[in-house]
């Protein structure tokens, strides 16, 4: 895993968007267009972790180079023109968001994170209505084993960063991911249960970083949100006693 | 070791071999020991010893000699022998003094022999991959040697440079400015690494060289080694390879019995080891930032580049990563002069390249041409052509990466530049020939379910873009797509190449994208006669699919 980059005191001057930009040498072009307003979407970053570059939302082009770059893994160097929004790159991210939709079970209507979730939030700002690509409806297990916290795979998008901040942050490393291509999956320690894990701190940093809701904290989905029903039938015994 | 011992272990090895009235070499790498081989090796030695012919015969197990449909092959002094069994020991070894075995002669006149130039297969089927001295005598170390004793770091980036070598791993990056970078690198420490992760389905170049000719790996990367400056080379190679495994390991123990690995080689102040890593069958560590990952002993994932690994490589360090093949050529290289090895091939594409002869031909086999020789010779000359009287389509040339070429493009010279030109590579040198019953989508269709398997899932385009054209192809070929399904397929192929984040993944599009180029009308032909063709857009589909 990369370590983020480090930053030196030198200054230089690019542009983005047509806009004159300046910025520390050794910056990375997604940090210094967010400085400046400009906001380019991102999955997989979190500022304070190590660069993953997997989800591929920040490609933004450069003139002169013939490939697109992720604005999260270049460094900003001298003159730089950077285009971050054109019509081809806005297609590919919509693309992009229509993958991870097709290859899990993402039912927003029913998920824990309705309405405070990253990629139902990517959806919705890239403007996406439908998705053009065959869904793949896995059977994928919800790892129900730890008694404070809850993996549902099915809402996972292996952006990695729940990897990372146990490894880097809390430096338990209890997370990583086994499999291959749309079979890959995180897993917890040795592939046990999460619950059964020895590493595992409980910290719940996980939790809070992941963008979707494959990892939630437990009480929080639909169906454990019962009511506390039973002093119901108290109610009327205590106005009896009553004078 | 010093430089006279190493002279004097050849002289003594060729006296001994000079003693020798006959000589008989068996093939003993794995196409042919998969057809027992080295049963028939182990008869002939029995043969031999029953009728006292110890002291006259000399048999060895050797390297690869190319025609490995015809094995196993076997060559007892002059002649050469095909589809040899272990029963037929007893009449080669009777041969050596009579009439050689009419039935079993393999004509080495065709020009499946001829036609070829060897330089990094010059001792297959020549010298014992399992003996040193026998390897020294056929000229193995003398590049070290020279390079050790008469050359500066700087001469010998300068001779390799010359000499316009590319790297025979895929791309093709110039072999001399790459060491020139490492070079210029500063770190703690600095690597070699050797990238023998051969995975293209239907390549096995690389396991032939490293089977057939282990000390030349070695050597060519020692030579690197001290380019660069390098202390430590790392030979990755994949499991699935155990005789090459073997032979390595065994190489590099005897080299380092004998100092030629180790501390102070050849008197100098430079310091060379090896050690072997074992790669656990993912296609994905043949890239270089993913194959580093993996000798970390971490998840084998490439990362985004820049930093290269030339100035971030293992551990952080500077780190050199080659092919087998180019680090094969390199001794030759040293040895004959880098204008030498500038004289054979074309203008931009340098010496030889080693291929692997696969499909509907009649000689499969590995090859080793002159760069540029045209596509038709190699097909019609040296491959002999389409068995059965029928039409050759297609080659199929750098495997998953790669792309297909058709039968009017049969008149192209085989280099670097041409074959990207025409929407294929040179890749790690994988032919596969396919004749007028091949159906090209499923071609296409296999290289994506391949490297739909073989993506390492980091990055979405990849993991999910290979999964969903895959998912396109597999309705194509079974008649059940339209027209909308194949331009989401199209547009999908642009998507993925373009934002994947490594080799593997920008590549993976290139089998479906030559052959729309090439045989879009058999794309067109399956739709047509589709029953669920239509012009309904893409939504249409979704719905149906989360209804069934």
């Amino acid at each position: 895993m990369n370590t983020p980059i480090d930053v030196g005191t030198e200054s230089i001057t690019l542009r983005i968007n047509d806009q004159d930009v300046s910025c520390r040498k050794g910056e990375t072009v997604l940090q210094v267009a967010r400085e400046n307003g400009i906001d380019i979407p991102t999955l997989c970053y979190m500022e304070g972790l190590s660069i993953w570059g997997g989800c591929r939302l920040c490609m933004v082009e450069i003139a002169g180079s013939p490939k697109l770059q992720a604005a999260c893994a270049t460094v900003c160097t001298e003159g730089m023109n950077i285009s971050t929004h054109s019509p081809r790159l806005e297609n590919y991210r919509r693309m992009i968001v229509e993958l991870l939709f097709a290859e899990r079970n993402h039912v927003c209507s029913v998920c824990v994170s309705n309405g405070h979730c990253e990629l139902q939030a990517m959806a919705v700002k890239l403007g996406i209505d439908h998705v053009r690509f065959p869904y793949r409806f896995p059977h994928l297990e919800v790892d129900n084993s730890h008694d404070r916290m809850r993996m549902d795979h099915n809402r996972c998008i292996l952006c990695s960063r729940c990897v990372r901040v146990c490894a880097e942050i809390e430096g338990a490393h209890t997370k990583d991911i086994k499999g291959r291509g749309v079979l890959a999956a995180i897993i917890h320690d040795l592939d046990q249960n999460w619950g059964e894990s020895e590493t595992c701190t409980s910290c719940g940093k996980c939790v809070n970083i992941c963008p979707t809701g494959a990892l939630t904290h437990r009480g929080t989905a639909v169906g454990e949100m019962t009511k506390k029903t039973t002093f119901l039938p108290y109610l009327t015994l205590m106005r009896e006693d009553q004078p | 070791m010093k430089p006279e011992e190493l002279t004097a272990m050849a002289e003594k090895a060729r006296k001994q071999d000079a003693h020798f009235a006959h000589h008989i070499h068996v093939c003993t790498e794995s196409g042919c020991v998969s057809s027992q081989s080295d049963v028939l090796l182990k008869n002939i030695a029995d043969q031999v010893q029953q009728r006292g012919l110890k002291d006259t015969v000399c048999l060895k197990g050797v390297g690869c000699m190319g025609l490995c449909c015809n094995g196993p092959l076997l060559k007892a002094d002059d002649t050469m022998y095909q589809f040899v069994k272990p029963e037929h020991a007893g009449a080669i070894v009777e041969s050596l003094s009579a009439r050689p075995v009419t039935e079993l002669v393999c004509d080495t006149k065709q020009p499946f022999f001829t036609r070829q130039k060897l330089i990094v297969r010059e001792n297959a089927g020549l010298i014992d991959p399992e003996n040193l001295a026998d390897c020294v005598a056929h000229g193995a170390y003398r590049a070290l040697l020279k390079v050790l004793t008469t050359m500066t770091p700087q001469q010998v980036i300068a001779e390799i440079s010359t000499s316009g070598l590319r790297g025979r791993g895929g791309a093709g990056f110039p072999t001399g400015l790459k060491w020139a970078t490492v070079s210029k690198a500063s770190g703690r420490a600095k690597y070699v690494i050797c990238n023998g992760d051969e995975g293209d389905p239907g390549a096995f170049m690389d396991r032939s060289v490293m089977e057939g000719d282990p000390h030349r790996v070695l050597e060519g990367m020692a030579i690197a080694a001290y380019a660069v400056g390098a202390g430590q080379g790392i030979l990755y190679v994949r499991a699935e390879y155990p005789l090459a495994v073997k032979r390595l390991t065994r190489a590099i123990n005897q080299a380092r019995r004998e100092g030629l690995l180790g501390h102070g080689l050849f008197g100098s102040n430079f310091d060379f080891n090896v050690e072997i890593r074992l790669g656990a069958g993912a296609f994905v560590c043949g890239e270089e930032t993913a194959l580093i990952a993996s000798v970390e002993g971490k998840r084998g994932m490439p990362r985004p580049r820049p930093p290269y690994p030339a100035n971030s490589g293992l551990h952080g360090c500077p780190t050199l990563i080659n092919n087998v093949e180019t680090f094969a050529n390199v001794p030759a290289i040293i040895e004959r002069g880098g204008k030498w090895f500038a004289g054979i091939g074309t203008e931009k594409s340098k010496g030889t390249k080693i291929f692997a002869l696969t499909g509907r031909i009649k000689n499969t086999g590995l090859i080793e041409v002159p760069m540029g020789m045209p596509l038709r010779e190699i097909i019609y000359d040296i491959a002999g052509g389409i068995p059965d009287g029928k039409a050759f389509k297609a080659v199929q040339t750098g495997g998953p990466s790669g792309g297909c070429i058709p039968a009017e493009h049969l008149d192209i010279t085989v280099d670097y530049e041409s074959l990207t030109k025409l929407g294929s590579i040179m890749g790690s040198g994988g032919m596969i020939v396919m004749d007028e019953t091949s159906n090209m989508v499923d071609v296409a269709r296999f290289f994506m379910e391949f490297c739909k398997s073989e993506s390492c899932g980091k990055c979405v385009p990849c993991r999910v873009g290979t999964y969903e054209m895959h998912e396109l192809l597999d309705r194509i070929c079974n008649r059940q797509a339209n027209m909308a399904d194949l331009n989401l397929l199209k547009d999908l192929c642009d998507m993925v190449k373009q934002t994947s984040l490594c080799g593997l993944g920008q590549s993976a599009p290139n089998p479906v994208l030559s052959t729309l180029r090439y045989f879009e009308n058999e794309y067109l032909k399956l739709i047509q006669s589709s029953p669920t063709n239509s012009t309904e857009d893409g939504a249409k589909h979704v719905a149906l699919e989360v209804l069934s």
